[in-house]
């Protein structure tokens, strides 16, 4: 993230439904949208916002593989070359008494791989203190954020004329 | 996702609530002063605990031999117990993974509370085993780490360990879920809050902005962990059952014990929801939230896992006499007309007998009713552990080492302590958290609300409002 300062105007929808509408006559007008904040996930997004498919899937997989391969080899070494031990006249490498362990593990790196991997690309973590547009956004109102950096007078007023038109209960400017 | 929900079905959230209303009822509870009847039922938890903690020093400083086990029956209070918390440890899970595969959206009035509940009863149930090494302050041998001891490794064939990395895991995984469905939740209440209240909830929710690219990332995530926890938590009281099953002690040494573990983990863990959810609506006003088809739903589940047990332990007697093996035939005898026949029939009634009463949708949907069945499947369910165990050790091979075992002061003491810590930390829970997910509520809202034209159905949406101005 740069730390440079950034204008931002943004409108306060009272719906969801108002906020798609809106997105959509974004996108007609070829809007550049820096971002949509909504209280809770709003269905139908992704496409209007063209936002590509999260790939945490990819990770959650890779992070399990990685404990799987962790818990056989650690298991299997451990049994056959660094502490032989016999246990009931079983045989070193005893496959199947491995799996419930194989099998806790691929789950365990999978999931704080994937939550990990989560909070990081959001940029979100403890003590964390993103700048926050309006309180209300997390209880009942749904935002469309412009950034106005370098913008002359007459398109931020374009800008704001579509947001009041557009059905917005609230119009700000904000510097973040 | 489109489901189409029919216009007579009650919606999941009444009262005809809009956006901000929610969340007005969702995190007030945590911005007022507690009222009467939290601050007792709190502080009767705290000292339930501090006698806890008193007799755990007590086994401590004199060892186990403070408890009453003896040569025979070498696993008694502590590991009843034990398996009785993590069973209760399974409906939280349950609730948010399986049923949010499932697609049933009924879940997000009483998740949060099961999640946080999973969490607190596997704390519990870890206490037990950590307990029962005698010295826990060696605990950590438990785990397999370079040591200079050989290096001497921990034995990867054997159950209880499977038991400690399914536990440990499941523990970690429900604390991952749960915490980052807390996070937007949080921040609706950091939002609302002032001064030093504002710098916590600000520091807990981890800056959320509910930005569209992390709503979508974060309901990826919600969704592939309830994924890969639906196997888990089914692993989990399976590898419990493996601490009995791979015994080869009569009674213990049988194939149904797996699936019969996870019914009756689900079974208890959805009993002590409920004991939960009765207390919870009621004393912070959340009936509107966790409404009685809520509580008709859980106890479905109720009735379908209680017969599932049932059958279970009609399944086992069958079996043991079918076998023809004496040594198995007369520890299913013992069990029944044995020194512990009590507990058989407490187990019996409790969980075969008791849910059936749950075919009358009028008992189903009562308050009441619900409240005395779920303490009554506790009860049982704790009965079943204990008559798993004690009973099946009592009389053994040996005809002269039979013995009786009954709990000391000592574990008695711990387990009322495990009572307490449970109920203190749901209290404190409950009253720093939103005990309903306030995100989840608020995105079914709509989709099971708008459509209703029952009775109590709010006038007719204006959708003017809604089209779009060109």
């Amino acid at each position: 993230m740069k730390s440079q300062h950034k204008e931002v105007l943004f409108g306060l929808y009272n719906d969801e439904e108002e906020l798609k509408s809106a997105l959509r006559g974004a996108n007609e007008q070829h809007l550049d949208i820096m971002d949509v904040y909504t209280p809770f996930p709003v269905h139908g997004m992704d496409s209007l916002l063209n936002l590509k498919e999260s790939r945490l899937h990819v990770v959650g997989f890779l992070f399990g593989m990685l404990g799987t391969l962790t818990a056989l080899i650690a298991m299997s070494w451990i049994f056959t070359s660094d502490w032989p031990t016999i246990f009931g006249g079983k045989p070193y490498f005893s496959l199947p008494s491995f799996v419930p362990i194989i099998f806790e593990m691929t789950v365990l790196f999978s999931a704080i791989g994937m939550t990990v991997v989560f909070y990081i690309v959001c940029g979100l973590g403890f003590g964390v203190n993103n700048p926050i547009l309006d309180d209300r956004i997390t209880d009942d109102k749904f935002c469309l954020a412009f950034q106005t950096n370098d913008m002359k007078e007459s398109a931020v007023k374009s800008l704001k004329g579509f947001l009041k038109k557009t059905g917005a209960a609230e119009v700000h400017s904000k510097v973040i | 996702m489109s489901v189409s929900v029919s216009r007579i079905r009650e919606p999941l959230v009444l009262g005809n609530k809009d956006y901000h209303q929610i969340t007005e009822d969702l995190v007030g509870p945590t911005e007022k002063a507690p009222n009467t009847m939290w601050i007792v039922a709190f502080m009767v938890s705290v000292s339930l605990f501090a006698w806890g903690i008193f007799s755990l020093i007590w086994t401590f400083w004199f060892g186990i031999g403070t408890w009453n086990l003896n040569r025979t029956i070498g696993w008694g209070y502590d590991i009843t117990n034990f398996v009785w918390w993590i069973g209760i440890g399974h409906a939280g899970t349950l609730i948010s993974a399986i049923l949010l595969l499932f697609r049933q959206n009924w879940r997000n009035g009483v998740n949060r509370a099961a999640e946080a509940m999973t969490i607190f009863a596997v704390m519990c149930a870890g206490l037990f085993p950590a307990t029962h090494t005698g010295r826990p302050w060696f605990d950590f041998f438990m785990f397999p780490y370079p040591n200079t001891r050989g290096p001497l490794w921990v034995n990867f064939n054997s159950p209880l360990l499977w038991d400690l990395f399914a536990i440990s895991t499941y523990f970690t995984v429900s604390l991952l879920f749960w915490y980052t469905g807390l996070v937007p939740d949080f921040a609706s209440v950091r939002d609302r809050a002032k001064g030093i209240r504002k710098k916590i909830y600000s520091f807990v929710s981890m800056g959320w902005t509910g930005s569209a690219k992390h709503w979508q990332r974060h309901e990826y995530l919600s969704l592939i962990l309830a994924g890969i926890a639906t196997p888990l938590v089914l692993s989990v009281h399976t590898i419990v059952s493996f601490d009995f099953a791979t015994a080869v002690v009569p009674g213990w040494h049988t194939t149904i014990f797996p699936p019969y573990f996870v019914a009756g983990a689900i079974f208890s863990g959805f009993a002590m929801v409920q004991t939960l959810m009765v207390i919870t609506r009621k004393c912070f006003s959340l009936e509107e939230y966790i409404t009685i088809n809520h509580i008709e739903s859980m106890n479905k589940v109720i009735l379908l896992t209680g017969t599932m047990v049932g059958s279970a332990y009609l399944i086992e007697l069958f079996v043991s006499w079918y076998s023809g093996y004496i040594y198995e035939q007369f520890a299913f005898y013992n069990r029944v007309f044995g020194p512990y026949y009590w507990a058989y029939i407490g187990m019996m009634g409790c969980n075969l007998l008791s849910p059936q009463v749950f075919w009358s949708k009028k008992i189903r949907r009562s308050v009441f009713w619900t409240f005395l069945m779920s303490i009554f499947v506790n009860i049982g369910m704790w009965f079943e552990r204990f008559v798993i165990i004690a009973t099946t050790l009592a009389k053994d091979f040996l005809p002269s080492s039979w013995s009786y075992y009954w709990p000391s002061w000592v574990e008695i003491g711990i387990y009322l302590g495990t009572i307490g810590l449970f109920f203190t930390l749901y209290l404190v829970f409950a009253r720093v958290a939103p005990v309903v997910a306030i995100a989840e509520v608020k995105a079914i809202l709509k989709k099971y609300g708008d459509q209703y034209l029952g009775p109590k159905a709010k006038p007719q949406h204006d959708h003017s409002a809604t089209e779009p101005v060109h």
